[in-house]
């Protein structure tokens, strides 16, 4: 992918705590091409919020960018150009839509000041031609009578409200790329499906990239074309979103997927994931999924996976690659509930 | 809106009515009398002349009702010190007082605010350092310590300024408009100066402390996402909001900066409300204590409801 718009390539961002040093992000790589919705998945703590803020290098002390990290943007490398340039970019070439739009925008202006902000701090018009842009992008995204709700304070408007007013926010100055970070976790399930047609139409209309990150792969199934997943600061899992969901190869993707909710299956539970994601001071050697994954051997304790090519597009960080039989192999119960109830295994799930 | 204020303003009279009676107890309580004082050449017929004038000779529960039954008609008493009414003795010292802690009160908040502001900025910086350890010393001063010390070293010490009153007494009136105004400076240095270290303190800890508090919001971390500049980050965007917190603190500091005027008008012979009360209660002149303390206690309402109201104005969820 010559022409991609952003290339991530082995972006490390570490926090030094008093706990040692939280490798949060380790070494991530991907593209995103012009117009593009490529989605970022894992549970909490994967590293993905860290991904999203390091590109925008939004990472605050005790955080930092290490040396030797690649952002490649307008042919200028974000992770090392000047803090001027970089304000340039932000909320102009690159935007950024929060995952609260309770706390996202500032109390006391007004949703039309803070959206005019954008405008105005990046000297694209006077004072008057900054609100009258907001109160026109408060209409594309759908708020009704735009030019009296722009004279209202956030705590004034619903849930949904305030986050298309983030979103108008984000694209008022029809930025190159848009970086979502979960936007509709806050959400009700209705307005959910609303903000995220109101993305994808805003797409369309702006032929914006947007970067999609979530935890819930619903939501990535319906609005992306590309997902990378993440597990313990790494790429695991990259591949269309078609294949992703047919033919998942990394387990841990597999995991996710039986994670989730279907129509129309018996299940009294749904199947989960054992344990949670190690602390990320404190990655395991070798494979960093092997002591929640139902097929690790002793390799995957020993030796860290590389990513391996799996099809066309799609990467997979699992040795499971190299030795295919293993697959078969399957151990005790994925399920083990913490309070000691059965759970439904995966072998069951798969019959 | 309308409701409430009319619930504060019954409130606020309950509380005046309480502190009236419990201050007229208190001083009448006290040993002495205004007529208490060491003169042997006041004989004590005189003496029980002069009280049975002002009718201290009665019992206390008359003079309390007849005390109130005045101040209820807006009599605040005659001072017996002074020799004049205490309503004309506070209307002179009222404006002074205001004068002098209004100067103080705005300076020690833009300083107090700048430099929490800066501290929380760069928090754990060389500035934050410094500047917490010295505001630490200050805060732990007495009150009356400081000013003293001012006086002490500015006053007698480099003679750079005059040591009490508010203007040079024997050349004042016959100055030029200009110089006359310099002189009114001079006076007001040393007590402006040592009421503001007095207060600037307690503001900028308080104002580094809901700094620190905004600083993390996921609101400033999405001002930053949009190309903010962190000087406006800091000073537009998480200040506008830090200051709400500090408008309360205002209210709370009021009555505060009341009582350090008494020690500073003390020290500096600033003839004001503090420099009235003190000598007042020193020489038991019993309607003037009573009534500077209802006028203290009046301000302090009235200071609490300003509070209010600029919260309402800066703060958009208060208005509702």
């Amino acid at each position: 992918m010559s022409e991609s718009l952003l290339r991530v390539h082995d972006l490390r961002t570490y926090f030094y705590t008093e706990s040692g040093v939280a490798r949060s992000v380790d070494g991530v790589s991907f593209d995103i091409a012009p117009g593009e919705t490529v989605g970022l998945v894992g549970e909490s703590g994967c590293g993905k919020s860290v991904t999203a803020l390091s590109l925008l290098r939004l990472i605050r002390p005790p955080g930092r960018i290490e040396a030797g990290s690649e952002i490649t943007f307008d042919g200028k490398n974000l992770a090392t150009i000047d803090e001027k340039s970089m304000r340039e970019i932000r909320g102009a070439r690159i935007s950024m839509v929060f995952q609260e739009p309770m706390t996202a925008l500032n109390p006391v202006f007004t949703v039309g000041d803070q959206i005019a902000e954008v405008v105005r701090i990046h000297g694209a018009g006077s004072k008057r031609e900054a609100w009258d842009r907001a109160v026109k992008m408060l209409e594309t995204v759908g708020i009704p009578a735009p030019a009296q709700r722009a004279n209202e304070y956030p705590h004034q408007l619903s849930g949904g409200m305030r986050q298309r007013v983030v979103i108008a926010m984000a694209l008022i100055m029809n930025p190159a790329l848009v970086i979502a970070d979960e936007p509709t976790t806050a959400l009700d399930v209705t307005i959910q499906a609303q903000i995220l047609e109101l993305l994808a139409d805003l797409q369309k209309q702006f032929g914006t990239s947007i970067l999609l990150i979530t935890h819930d792969l619903g939501v990535v199934a319906e609005s992306v074309s590309r997902v990378i997943v993440m597990y313990g600061g790494e790429v695991v899992e990259e591949a269309p979103v078609r294949e992703l969901f047919a033919a998942a190869h990394h387990p841990y993707t597999e995991g996710l997927l039986g994670a989730m909710p279907q129509v129309g299956q018996e299940r009294e539970r749904l199947a989960t994931i054992p344990g949670s994601v190690p602390p990320p001071t404190a990655w395991p050697t070798g494979c960093r999924f092997h002591d929640r994954c139902p097929y690790a051997w002793d390799r995957c304790a020993a030796e860290h996976p590389p990513l391996y090519q799996i099809g066309n597009g799609h990467v997979s960080r699992c040795h499971l690659a190299d030795e295919p039989q293993r697959r078969a192999e399957k151990h005790e119960p994925l399920v083990v509930m913490a309070s000691g109830e059965a759970g439904l295994t995966r072998g069951a799930r798969a019959s | 809106m309308r409701r409430s204020l009319v619930a504060r303003l019954w409130q606020s009279l309950i509380v005046v009515a309480v502190v009236t009676t419990i201050s007229f107890f208190i001083v009448h309580a006290a040993p002495g009398d205004p007529f208490a004082y060491d003169n042997p050449l006041i004989t004590p017929a005189v003496r029980a002349q002069l009280r049975a004038q002002y009718a201290y000779d009665k019992p206390i529960g008359e003079q309390f009702a007849r005390y109130v039954g005045n101040v209820a008609r807006g009599h605040l008493g005659y001072s017996v010190t002074r020799q004049q009414y205490v309503s004309v003795a506070l209307a002179e010292a009222i404006p002074r007082t205001l004068a002098l802690t209004g100067l103080a009160l705005g300076l020690s908040l833009v300083l107090g605010v700048a430099v929490g502001v800066t501290q929380a900025a760069r928090r754990g910086g060389w500035f934050d350092r410094v500047s917490s350890g010295t505001l630490l010393v200050l805060y732990s001063l007495p009150d009356f310590w400081g000013a003293l010390m001012a006086l002490l070293i500015f006053a007698q010490l480099w003679r750079l300024f005059p040591a009490g009153g508010m203007v040079e007494e024997a050349v004042h009136d016959y100055l030029a408009p200009w110089p006359a105004f310099v002189d009114r400076l001079r006076h007001l240095a040393l007590p402006v100066a040592s009421f503001t270290l007095m207060t600037v303190a307690g503001i900028a800890r308080y104002q580094r402390a809901a700094m620190l508090e905004v600083l993390p919001a996921d609101f400033v971390r999405t001002a930053r996402a949009k190309g903010v500049p962190e000087h406006d980050i800091i000073w537009r965007h998480a200040l506008r909001t830090a200051l709400t917190p500090m408008i309360t603190l205002l209210g709370v500091l009021f009555p505060a900066l009341l009582g350090g005027a008494l020690f500073i008008e003390k020290v500096f012979q600033w003839p004001g409300m503090g420099w009235l009360a003190a000598n007042a209660i020193l020489s038991r002149d019993y309607d003037l204590v009573t009534a500077t303390v209802i006028v203290g206690s009046v301000m302090v309402i009235i200071g609490n409801l300003l509070a209010d109201l600029l919260q309402a104005a800066v703060d958009p969820r208060v208005r509702g």
